[in-house]
C-alpha cells in the first residue's frame, strides 16, 4: 500500500500547485535555516580525529603568578613555556610527543619567475606527523634522528609544493625559508581540517601551516612564535632570557596508548612539578592537566555560545514554517473529506487513511528536503563569504545531508499528524451525502 | 443477507436526543431487491449508513451475511465492508482526478489484490457497466449516466453480496435513470442483494420488495417478496400508469 499511498501523495500535490508549492518552500526554508547553522555548529564540535582522540593529549602545567591565575576560572595557561615544553620533550615519557608553535616565515623561491611569499608554518618534533596523522603526497616526515642533529629538513604542504615545484615530487630538493636552506624530506597530501585543534589558542579556524620544520632547528635559529605569548612577568633582554622565562607560547601534546599510560604520565607530570617547585617555580597548588582532543575542543570552547543561539534561531524559525506548513495541511485535508468519506465507505480503515495522509504530508516533505538541501548549500555558500573564519566548517557532508532529508520528513510528518488526525475524524456517512 | 433486530440510533448532544431509529427491524434475504422508502428525515438514509457499517447503531441486534456486527472494531468493519458491499450515492462520488480504471481500482487496492487480479476485474466490472472503451477517461468527461455506471462498476468489482443504493438516479434525467435501474435490476438477477433507498415511488415498484419507514420506523412492508417478483412488470406499468 506504500507505493499506492506515495503516487496518491503525489497526485494530490499535482492537484493544488500553488498550495503545494507554498508548503514545500515553507519546509525549504525552515530547513534551510535550521541545517546551515547545525551544520556549522555539527562541523565544529564533531570529534576531528575519532580514532585516536582519546589517546592524544594536551599538556597544562600551572606556572602562574601566585596571585593571579592565569584563567578567571583559576585554570591554568592553555600554553607552556620553552623550558617545560623542552623538559617533557627531553625526558621522552610518553608513548609519542611534541612541542610545537606557529610562525611565520617568508619563503624564498629559487623560480625568480616566483615573488617571495609570507607563509604560516610550524615548528614540531617529528612525532607531530604519525601523531596527527596527515596524509604524505611524497616521501615522509623527518624521526628523531632530525630532531635531535638539529637538521635542517622542512615538510612543505601541497599547496606551497605546488607554489615552488610545481606539485612535482620536491623531497631532497631545498627550499629556502627566512634566508636558511631546509631539505625538503616529504610533502603533505591535502590536509583540510575543521578546526585545527592541534593549536585551539591560536586560530582554531585557520588553514593547515604551509611548512613544518624540526623543533630544535626552529630553536637554534631563534624563531619567536607568531602566536600568542602571555607572560605574568617581564622576561628580561635576550633571547636565552626569553627561553629561560616563565612565558608561555608553545603547545605540548603527548600521546599515551593507555588509561595506565596516561595515568602513569600524569604522575610523571606532578613529580616534574614537585621537582620545580623546589627550584623556586610553580608556586601555584599543583594543577597539571592532560585533556584529550574532545575535552580540550570543550574546554577551549569551540563551539561558541553565539553558534548555538544561531542554530537555535534556525530551530525556531523551522518550528515558525512548521506551524505555517500545519494550516496549510489543515486547510488542504480539510479540503479532502469527501474523498476520505467515499475511501472509508469504500473499504479504507481510519489507519489506513491515517497512513495515506501521512505519506503525503512525508511526500510534501521530502520534497521540502531536497530544495532545503539547495537552500542550505547556498547558505553555507554565504557563511563562507561573509564569514571566512568559517570557510574550514560550512561545509555539507553526508552525515549531514542525510540528517536535513530526515528532518525535512520528520518535520513534515509532525506538521501532518494533526490535519492527518482530524481528516481520519471524518463522518463518511455525513461527506457521501453532500458530495 | 443482512437482519436488524430492534435496532436504534440515537443523536446525542448535550442538549437534545434525537431518535433516527427507534426499535428497527428488517430481514433482507440474499438475492433479494429491496426498496426502502419514506419521507425526508424518516431515518432511510440512517438506516443505509448503519446497514453499510459507515455508523455506529446505539442499541438491538445487527447480523450482516452472518456477521454479528456489535462491538467490531473499525479495522474489522472496514474489512466487512470491503469484501461484502458496494455502495453506490446519489452523487456518484468519483475522484475527479483519477480516471475510471483507477477510480474503480480504490476498493480493491483495499481488497489487497495483486495488480493482475485488480487490472482484470477493473475490465471486467467496467466492460459490465459498458465503458470498457473509456478506461482511462476522467469523470468530467463523461455524463451523469456513464459517471453513475462508473460508481456501479466500481462497486461491482469487489464481488459484493450486498449492493447499498442510496437515490441511484437522483440526480439523473428519466433517460439516463431507466438505464441505471435496468443495470441494477441485471445486477439483481445475478445473484446480488440489493438494497435501495429512495423517495421515488415509481423506483420504488421496481424493487421486490418495499420497505417503508417513517418516524425511525418500518411502517410497512411486503411479507411475500417471492410474489413481487412475478408482479414486478405489472405494478411498473401500475404505477406508471
Amino acid at each position: 500500500m506504500f507505493s499506492y499511498y506515495l503516487q496518491l501523495g503525489l497526485r494530490s500535490l499535482r492537484r493544488n500547485p500553488i498550495l503545494t508549492a507554498l508548503m514545500v518552500l515553507g519546509i525549504a526554508l525552515g530547513i534551510a535555516a535550521s541545517m546551515t547553522t547545525l551544520t556549522v555548529l555539527h562541523l565544529m564540535g564533531s570529534d576531528p580525529i575519532p580514532w585516536k582522540s582519546s589517546k592524544l593529549l594536551h599538556v597544562q602545567l600551572d606556572n602562574w603568578d601566585i596571585n593571579q591565575p592565569y584563567g578567571d576560572d583559576g585554570s591554568p595557561p592553555d600554553q607552556v613555556s620553552y623550558r617545560d615544553a623542552t623538559a617533557l620533550m627531553q625526558a621522552g615519557k610518553a608513548d609519542k610527543q611534541t612541542a610545537i608553535f606557529k610562525l611565520a616565515l617568508p619563503i624564498q623561491p629559487e623560480n625568480p619567475e616566483v615573488k617571495p611569499f609570507l607563509t604560516v608554518g610550524r615548528v614540531a618534533y617529528g612525532d607531530f606527523f604519525s601523531m596527527f596523522e596527515p596524509r604524505f603526497k611524497y616521501g615522509q616526515g623527518w624521526g628523531k634522528a632530525e630532531d635531535d642533529a638539529h637538521a635542517r629538513v622542512v615538510v612543505l604542504s601541497r599547496e606551497t609544493n605546488e607554489k615552488l615545484f610545481g606539485g612535482a615530487d620536491s623531497t631532497g630538493k631545498t627550499v629556502r625559508i627566512d634566508g636558511n636552506d631546509y631539505r625538503v624530506s616529504g610533502v603533505l597530501d591535502d590536509w583540510t581540517l575543521r578546526v585545527k585543534y592541534y593549536d585551539l589558542t591560536n586560530g582554531s579556524l585557520d588553514d593547515t601551516e604551509a611548512f613544518f620544520i624540526p623543533f630544535t632547528t626552529g630553536i637554534d635559529l631563534k624563531q619567536r612564535s607568531s602566536g600568542n605569548n602571555s607572560c605574568f612577568k617581564e622576561s628580561g633582554p635576550g633571547w636565552d632570557a626569553y627561553l629561560a622565562s616563565e612565558c608561555v607560547w608553545m603547545q605540548v601534546w603527548v600521546q599515551l596508548d593507555s588509561p595506565a599510560r596516561k595515568a602513569e604520565y600524569k604522575s610523571f607530570l606532578d613529580s616534574y612539578v614537585n621537582e620545580q617547585k623546589k627550584l623556586g617555580r610553580f608556586a601555584r597548588p599543583l594543577d597539571n592537566r592532560l585533556l584529550d582532543v574532545n575535552q580540550w575542543m570543550a574546554d577551549q570552547k569551540v563551539v561558541s555560545g553565539d553558534v548555538k543561539v544561531q542554530a537555535g534561531l534556525g530551530f525556531a524559525f523551522l518550528l515558525v514554517c512548521l506551524v505555517n506548513t500545519i494550516g496549510l495541511l489543515l486547510a488542504k485535508f480539510t479540503r479532502k473529506a469527501g474523498e476520505v468519506g467515499l475511501r472509508r465507505a469504500l473499504g479504507a480503515s481510519r489507519r489506513q487513511v491515517f497512513a495515506q495522509f501521512l505519506v503525503e504530508s512525508g511526500v510534501v516533505g521530502l520534497s521540502g528536503g531536497f530544495i532545503g538541501l539547495l537552500l542550505t548549500g547556498l547558505g553555507l555558500y554565504a557563511v563562507r563569504a561573509l564569514y571566512t573564519d568559517y570557510k574550514t566548517v560550512a561545509h555539507l557532508d553526508w552525515s549531514m545531508v542525510a540528517t536535513t532529508i530526515l528532518l525535512a520528513i520528520t518535520a513534515a510528518v509532525l506538521a501532518g499528524l494533526y490535519p492527518t488526525w482530524r481528516a481520519c475524524q471524518v463522518a463518511p456517512a455525513a461527506q457521501l451525502k453532500t458530495q | 443477507m443482512l437482519k436488524m433486530q430492534h435496532l436504534s440510533k440515537v443523536y446525542r448532544t448535550h442538549m437534545v436526543e434525537t431518535h433516527a431509529l427507534r426499535d428497527f427491524s428488517i430481514h433482507v434475504r440474499d438475492g433479494e431487491f429491496v426498496a426502502v422508502t419514506g419521507p425526508s428525515g424518516s431515518g432511510k438514509t440512517t438506516f443505509l449508513n448503519i446497514a453499510g457499517l459507515l455508523e455506529e447503531f446505539t442499541s438491538g441486534e445487527f447480523w450482516l451475511d452472518g456477521v454479528d456486527v456489535r462491538g467490531l472494531g473499525d479495522d474489522a468493519r472496514s474489512k466487512l465492508r470491503n469484501e461484502k458491499i458496494g455502495f453506490i450515492f446519489q452523487g456518484f462520488n468519483l475522484i475527479p482526478d483519477l480516471n475510471l480504471f483507477d477510480n474503480v481500482d480504490v476498493p480493491l487496492r483495499y481488497r489487497g489484490f495483486n495488480a493482475a487480479e485488480r487490472k482484470k476485474r477493473i475490465e471486467e466490472s467496467l466492460s459490465r457497466v459498458g465503458l470498457s472503451s473509456r478506461m482511462k477517461h476522467y469523470p468530467s468527461e463523461l455524463s451523469g449516466g456513464q459517471q453513475q455506471r462508473v460508481a456501479i462498476a466500481r462497486a461491482l468489482a469487489g464481488s459484493p453480496r450486498l449492493l447499498m443504493a442510496d437515490e441511484p438516479t437522483g440526480n439523473l434525467d428519466s433517460l439516463m435513470a431507466r438505464g441505471v435501474m435496468e443495470l441494477l435490476e441485471e445486477i439483481n438477477r445475478q445473484g446480488t442483494t440489493i438494497i435501495m433507498v429512495t423517495h421515488d415511488p415509481e423506483l420504488a415498484a421496481r424493487a421486490q420488495r418495499n420497505v417503508h419507514v417513517m418516524d425511525g420506523q418500518v411502517t410497512d412492508f411486503d411479507a411475500e417478496p417471492s410474489l413481487r417478483v412475478k408482479t414486478r412488470d405489472a405494478d411498473v406499468e401500475t404505477a406508471a400508469a
